[in-house]
């Protein structure tokens, strides 16, 4: 698995079986020989890729931060434990114990990296996007956050803060963006539809409600 | 270790590019490696300190040239070798030679919310905190050839912690196989022009989160 045939298997993989990279192989080779040894149980494997395939992604998230936007005793809640707050709601994956939710406000923009790897917040906004885990990204975001905000077409007033948290631990951080305008009334779950997965990184904002259903 | 996996503040790496629509995973494979490393974590074969240095000693050439899961595989590869789960003949053939090396627990179907589940990494406090919300410190000026959690953008800067995530395992020790060695934990923010000089965007303030081995009072 040399790093020059890293993109190929985009191209040609499960279709054409006769085309097997040799990234597949090895990754097959690997898992023959780890369940043979009986370490790993391949229904387990499929398991745990369903659940990432359908399961735990980013509208976990979104219902949290809907859920903060109409509820204020939840919002705090959110803000001083986010871990728990987001158990409480108990209809998605268990969080593990390290999750701090960080709110952006008129002042103030937070933006999440992690320099180092890739450490995300898996439970609530599934697995992280590949421009996440990817140089550019973690190179820049400590050091440029405003450009990076300008490749995802997001040009913030000049005197707002930008706050960057580069994950460096176990703890993991979610953003509560900003609710927007215009969406008085709404439900909890209409709401949650605004809410992107960039929005929750800081890579973007919630959609505005003409933005919808476009 | 000083290694291309530490980027923070680097140049020349071009613009961010979002894939629209971006699928979990690119091919099948992907999926594979993923929930193999998770069923590993979750036999207690290693911790996630192993992962990220097996990955952080790849060639510099490799590591900027592999996708995400490649660079698990790679590791992951690495890390049976060396912990001895699997032989070097073993992996030549493609095959299972000997019985495998008992592992605390295995990741079955039945169990696969509990497996997904993060385990906690706080550990038991050895001693009090040594600073507190508001205190100034000085991150130290440390290279040490193995993993350690300090990005070098943000080695010998003076800054001012936030918050204490509590006692938590200590990756610098975990990775070298030296035990779970707990340690305090705080957010530590940064100014930006203590980090990027002058010339910084001064509505910028970057943060990291420091195990106290990292800090020093200022």
């Amino acid at each position: 698995m040399a790093g020059h045939d890293h993109d190929h298997d985009h191209d040609h993989h499960h279709e054409h079986g006769s085309e097997l990279s040799e990234t597949q192989l090895r990754v097959r080779a690997l898992e023959t020989i780890l369940t043979e040894k009986g370490y790993v149980d391949p229904a387990a494997l499929d398991a745990i890729i369903e659940a990432y395939e359908t399961k735990i992604g980013p509208r976990n998230g979104a219902v949290v931060v809907a859920k903060a936007w109409t509820d204020p005793a939840y919002k705090q809640a959110l803000l001083d434990d986010a871990s728990k707050a987001v158990a409480s709601l108990g209809h998605m994956s268990r969080v593990g114990d390290h999750l701090v939710a960080v709110e952006n406000t008129p002042q103030r923009h937070n933006m999440i990296v992690c320099t180092l790897c890739s450490c995300y917040p898996w439970e609530v906004l599934g697995l992280p996007p590949v421009w996440y885990k990817s140089a550019p990204y973690r190179s820049r975001a400590v050091k440029d956050p405003r450009g990076v905000l300008a490749d995802f077409g997001i040009d913030l007033p000049k005197e707002t803060e930008v706050r960057v948290w580069d994950s460096t631990a176990e703890t993991r951080f979610l953003v509560l963006p900003m609710r927007p305008a215009g969406t008085e009334g709404w439900s909890e779950e209409r709401l949650a539809d605004l809410v992107t997965r960039d929005s929750m990184i800081g890579a973007g904002l919630a959609k505005k409600p003409e933005e919808l259903a476009r | 270790m000083n290694g291309v996996h530490d980027m923070g503040g680097m140049d020349g790496f071009g613009k961010v590019e979002a894939e629209p629509n971006e699928p979990p995973f690119h091919a099948p494979w992907e999926g594979r490696v993923l929930a193999m490393q998770r069923a590993m974590g979750y036999a207690g074969a290693w911790h996630i300190d192993h992962s990220r240095f097996a990955q952080e000693q790849l060639p510099p050439g490799v590591y900027l040239t592999s996708s995400y899961y490649q660079r698990w595989a790679l590791a992951m590869e690495k890390n049976v070798l060396e912990r001895g789960y699997v032989g070097p003949d073993e992996m030549a053939a493609g095959h299972a030679l000997r019985p495998g090396k008992p592992l605390k627990r295995k990741l079955t179907p039945d169990v696969v919310e509990a497996g997904m589940t993060r385990s906690s990494f706080y550990r038991q406090q050895q001693g009090p905190a040594r600073f507190k919300p508001g205190d100034r410190v000085r991150t130290r000026n440390i290279h040490p050839q193995t993993h350690t959690r300090l990005p070098r953008y943000a080695r010998d800067k003076v800054g001012v912690v936030e918050l204490i995530h509590g006692c938590h395992m200590y990756p610098d020790s975990v990775a070298v196989d030296r035990g779970d060695n707990p340690q305090w934990l705080y957010t530590v923010v940064f100014e930006s022009r203590e980090l990027w000089g002058p010339d910084a965007d001064p509505t910028l303030k970057i943060s990291i989160d420091a195990f106290e081995p990292y800090l020093e009072p200022a």
